[in-house]
């Protein structure tokens, strides 16, 4: 007997109690449906957050200035200027474990074009900002090292700025706008970058040249820088980026041992990480309240393929006093607890595809559906059926003929 | 090839039932060579553990059982599973079908496990259902028909393989006596065209239609004599069944 006819005889025997064989099924199946709808919406919520990680910029490090405190009140980071424009050229050429540095100033403000206006973000920078970013033009160009010099009044506009003031699909280089009522002239609009882990619109921006930005939008201070400082660490050791930026710039202050630093670093690659763990964690969770839906379907398998055995004690009989071998019998009810399960995985695999899909159109949560968990849940299900059917297969070809023949 | 169909010698079966050795067949000693041959015996005789000995269902404690000449008294369960499959035939008084299977799928079985492919497995089955006289019923489940059919298809069977042997187990013992006469009608055919048929029994009424009976006591063979048949004829529908001449 070939392997297809087993196979054959078991889909027979299963036919025969559609009812009981479908309710088997179902343990796998809320098992499977389960594992592929909760690592496919555990994957979309990692996926989304690496995705946002990413738009922010690899190996960032953020260097922001200290805080100022008056008479016990603290002020927060940034509220006192500590860095200077100094610091930002000393971090770019005097520590060879930053790959680029450049300065971000920040400030809000209206901007008009001839027919719309538009509240947004002005950023102040320099061309490397783009790099640290990895953040390309969809038209035009980007800032150049002359627009700093020279102090041009010239802006790169983010897609939905652009979309605000020029409408969607419009072509803005070349353009006035008026910034603060100041006139520029667009010379790109940086390619669509999407929301950040924390759902700010990276795109709802517009940046000018850092020269620029101190003449015309911020005045003050010109010795210190009056933002923040992003910096790419020159490999994924973050780490030692912020060990040796902290040391230099405990130097440049002349801070004493004991002394707090006058600035503060965020490692955005270990907030990163840490988001992640967050959601590995959830998905291993998930995934061990999967494993346990597994278990418990497996074991209703037994369950059934036990009180299958007994009921058809007489046709195993039968089929051995007609010339069965042994493990015939058994590779029989294995195949019907493995064809139960495999199935029970097959339909759970689409239910499971069905219910993430439908999660995730209905709360908007984003969806990964990895091909590579699909098939583990299958091969695990007909595992499940094996490991399970294994028992009482075995009691099935264990039976003795002659007392299988006459069991009532 | 002169050796008989089955022959058994010395054969001992004892079981242990708790602290009690029963002894089930007691140096046994039997060769069977064609016939319509039924085994009598009131119960606890000893007949069903010799009809589970000469099927190969079971292993004599002690003595050789030479089938076709050959000893399978001491063979394992693989090689007794492939001579039951190849050699005998078996028809149980309770039919033992497959329930939700049709006849032919039931036929088919014994060739299944011999692994004749599926076109040739069809053709044996419908040939063997024509035999038994159902050939307008292949594809009737077991519900569907009534207990003489039912034991026709088992009868197809224990026939399709074209096997020497038919084992009998009280074959009639479920059906009125009309149709157990029809039974052993068919098996009376069966026998004159070759067949050696073992039946066991314990209706005096049914080893009338053997050509040869071997009573049972104890374990031991009590009595083995050749008789003259009685010949199955089926009463007319009118007349009473049961009655014989």
């Amino acid at each position: 007997m070939n392997p297809f006819q087993t196979f054959r005889v078991a889909l027979r025997a299963l036919l025969r109690n559609k009812m009981r064989s479908f309710l088997t099924c179902l343990g796998m199946i809320i098992g499977v449906s389960a594992v592929i709808a909760m690592v496919a919406i555990g994957e979309g919520a990692k996926a989304r957050v690496e995705e946002a990680f990413a738009a922010m910029g690899t190996n960032l490090l953020i260097v922001m200035a200290g805080s100022s405190s008056m008479g016990g009140v603290q002020g927060g980071s940034g509220s006192q200027p500590t860095l200077t424009w100094e610091d930002l050229k000393a971090i770019q050429s005097e520590v060879s474990s930053v790959k680029y540095a450049a300065p971000q100033l920040r400030s809000n403000g209206q901007v008009m074009s001839e027919e719309q206006n538009w509240g947004t973000q002005i950023y102040g920078t320099t061309p490397e900002y783009f790099k640290i970013r990895s953040w390309a033009v969809s038209s035009g160009s980007l800032l150049t090292q002359s627009d700093g010099d020279t102090g041009a009044k010239v802006a790169v506009l983010g897609q939905t700025v652009a979309d605000k003031l020029f409408g969607v699909g419009s072509s803005p280089v070349g353009q006035n706008i008026r910034i603060k009522n100041i006139p520029f002239t667009v010379v790109g609009v940086l390619a669509k970058k999407g929301q950040s882990a924390m759902g700010q619109d990276y795109d709802d921006a517009l940046f000018i040249p850092v020269s620029t930005f101190g003449s015309k939008i911020q005045g003050g201070l010109k010795k210190y820088l009056s933002g923040s400082i992003m910096v790419q660490a020159a490999t994924s050791d973050t780490a030692r980026t912020q060990a040796d930026v902290t040391a230099l710039l405990r130097d440049r202050h002349r801070l004493a041992d004991g002394i707090d630093d006058d600035f503060s670093i965020r490692n955005l690659a270990e907030i990163a990480s840490a988001q992640q763990e967050g959601t590995k964690t959830m998905t291993s969770l998930l995934a061990a309240v999967a494993a346990v839906s597994l278990l418990v379907g497996g074991i209703g398998i037994m369950n059934i393929m036990l009180v299958s055995v007994t009921e058809r004690t007489r046709e195993i009989g039968l089929r051995m006093a007609i010339g069965a071998r042994r493990y015939q019998i058994m590779a029989q009810f294995l195949v019907e607890s493995l064809t139960l399960a495999f199935f029970g995985g097959l339909i759970g695999v689409a239910v499971g595809v069905g219910t993430a899909t439908w999660l995730s159109s209905s709360f908007g949560w984003s969806l990964l559906i990895r091909p590579d968990v699909v098939a583990i849940s299958v091969v695990f299900s007909a595992l499940t059926g094996v490991i399970f059917g294994l028992y009482p297969a075995r009691k099935a070809s264990r039976l003795d003929p002659i007392d299988a023949l006459r069991y009532e | 090839m002169n050796a008989p169909l089955i022959h058994l010698e010395k054969v001992c079966k004892t079981y242990r039932m708790g602290e009690e050795v029963v002894h089930a067949l007691q140096d046994v000693t039997l060769d069977i060579n064609g016939g319509l041959v039924a085994i009598m015996g009131a119960s606890g005789s000893g007949k069903s553990t010799m009809m589970n000995v000469i099927g190969c269902l079971d292993r004599p404690s002690s003595g050789s059982y030479f089938l076709e000449g050959q000893d399978v008294s001491k063979m394992g369960h693989n090689a007794l599973a492939d001579i039951r499959n190849r050699t005998i035939g078996f028809v149980f008084q309770s039919f033992h079908l497959l329930s939700r299977t049709s006849a032919i799928e039931n036929v088919e079985l014994p060739l299944v496990y011999a692994g004749v492919s599926g076109k040739e497995r069809k053709r044996r089955a419908e040939e063997a259902l024509k035999r038994v006289g159902l050939g307008a019923r292949i594809h009737h489940h077991p519900n569907q028909l009534s207990g003489g059919q039912q034991q026709r298809v088992a009868i197809a069977r224990a026939i399709v393989s074209k096997s020497k042997l038919l084992m009998a187990d009280e074959p009639t013992g479920n059906l009125d006596s009309r149709t157990s006469i029809e039974i052993m009608a068919l098996f009376q055919e069966l026998w004159r065209e070759g067949m050696t048929i073992v039946l066991v029994t314990h209706e005096p009424d049914i080893a009338a239609f053997a050509s040869r009976v071997v009573v049972m006591k104890d374990g031991e063979v009590l009595t083995d004599r050749e008789q003259e048949p009685v010949v199955a004829v089926v009463p007319p529908p009118a007349s009473r069944p049961g009655v014989m001449t």
